[in-house]
């Protein structure tokens, strides 16, 4: 069994990106959350990932490029492939801001302790590589 | 790396919240002040927050623009004020300090929300940092 560098983290590498780009997105809720007609955005993980796994497995597959003017693969791929969505606000205010500050803040603290056990299972995954490399 | 993001998008809303505390400083502090006529009496002032938004749907607040509110100054009479006009009626202001009050418990809530979001996610690029050590 050799060892991939490329491919040890597997599903992580996306998640951990991901999970940063939830809490971007919930932190620019909570810094409008008093802005006139403001909408509260996030977007679905699960969705998400499968996406950016669907990205992924497309880029390993190989296609031939006969004429230079074929698109390669890589010519469609972006990071970002997920859909944002907007949330469904329980009580709406007066001045059009869907924002509601408590469940901002509890999406954001999920949203961080996710973020730490992707952290996690990558600090294993680097460990066990270790041990490998180290044959201890 | 969208964490560092995180810092601008929550400095922009520490940065709107300040200013929305400044204008509420000043009308608390103008509650008081009198002029001759309405034109000349302190109008509250309060700002209105717009988003900045990137490619992303993603990104921080600015401070609009500031208004000036145009209810009504009160009259009060007060003959031996010096600022007082030819009926003896002197122009407060028109803040409403109980309005002013709930506006600032606000802005500092907004703030404290924007601070909790910048040191978390200090903690969590620190973490980042430490991977494999």
């Amino acid at each position: 069994m050799a060892i991939s560098f490329d491919k040890a983290f597997g599903i992580q590498e996306q998640a951990l990106d991901l999970r940063s780009k939830r809490s971007e997105m919930i932190a620019s809720n909570l810094a409008n959350a008093d802005t006139p007609n403001y909408k509260a955005r996030d977007f679905d993980f699960k969705t998400a990932l499968s996406q950016a796994q669907g990205v992924q497995q497309i880029s390993t597959a190989k296609v031939d490029q006969t004429n230079v003017k074929h698109l390669s693969l890589d010519a469609g791929r972006s990071p970002s492939v997920y859909e944002t969505l907007y949330r469904n606000p329980i009580s709406p205010s007066l001045d059009g801001n869907t924002v509601e500050t408590h469940v901002e803040q509890a999406n954001f603290a999920e949203n961080s302790i996710q973020y730490q056990a992707t952290l996690n299972f990558i600090s294993h995954r680097i460990m066990g590589l270790m041990s490998a490399i180290r044959g201890e | 790396m969208s964490l560092f993001n995180v810092f601008n998008i929550a400095g922009s809303g520490m940065q709107a919240q300040t200013v929305r505390m400044n204008t509420t400083a000043s009308n608390l502090a103008n509650v008081d002040s009198v002029a001759t006529t309405p034109d000349q009496a302190y109008k509250a002032k309060h700002p209105i927050f717009a988003s900045v938004l990137n490619a992303q749907m993603t990104g921080g607040v600015k401070v609009g623009e500031i208004y000036q509110s145009d209810a009504e100054n009160m009259m009060r009479y007060e003959p031996n004020n010096p600022l007082s006009n030819e009926e003896g009626y002197v122009f407060q202001s028109n803040v409403n300090s109980i309005e002013e009050m709930v506006n600032m418990i606000s802005a500092s809530r907004s703030y404290q929300n924007n601070v909790e979001v910048m040191n978390t996610s200090k903690e969590l690029l620190t973490k980042t940092l430490a991977l494999g050590k």
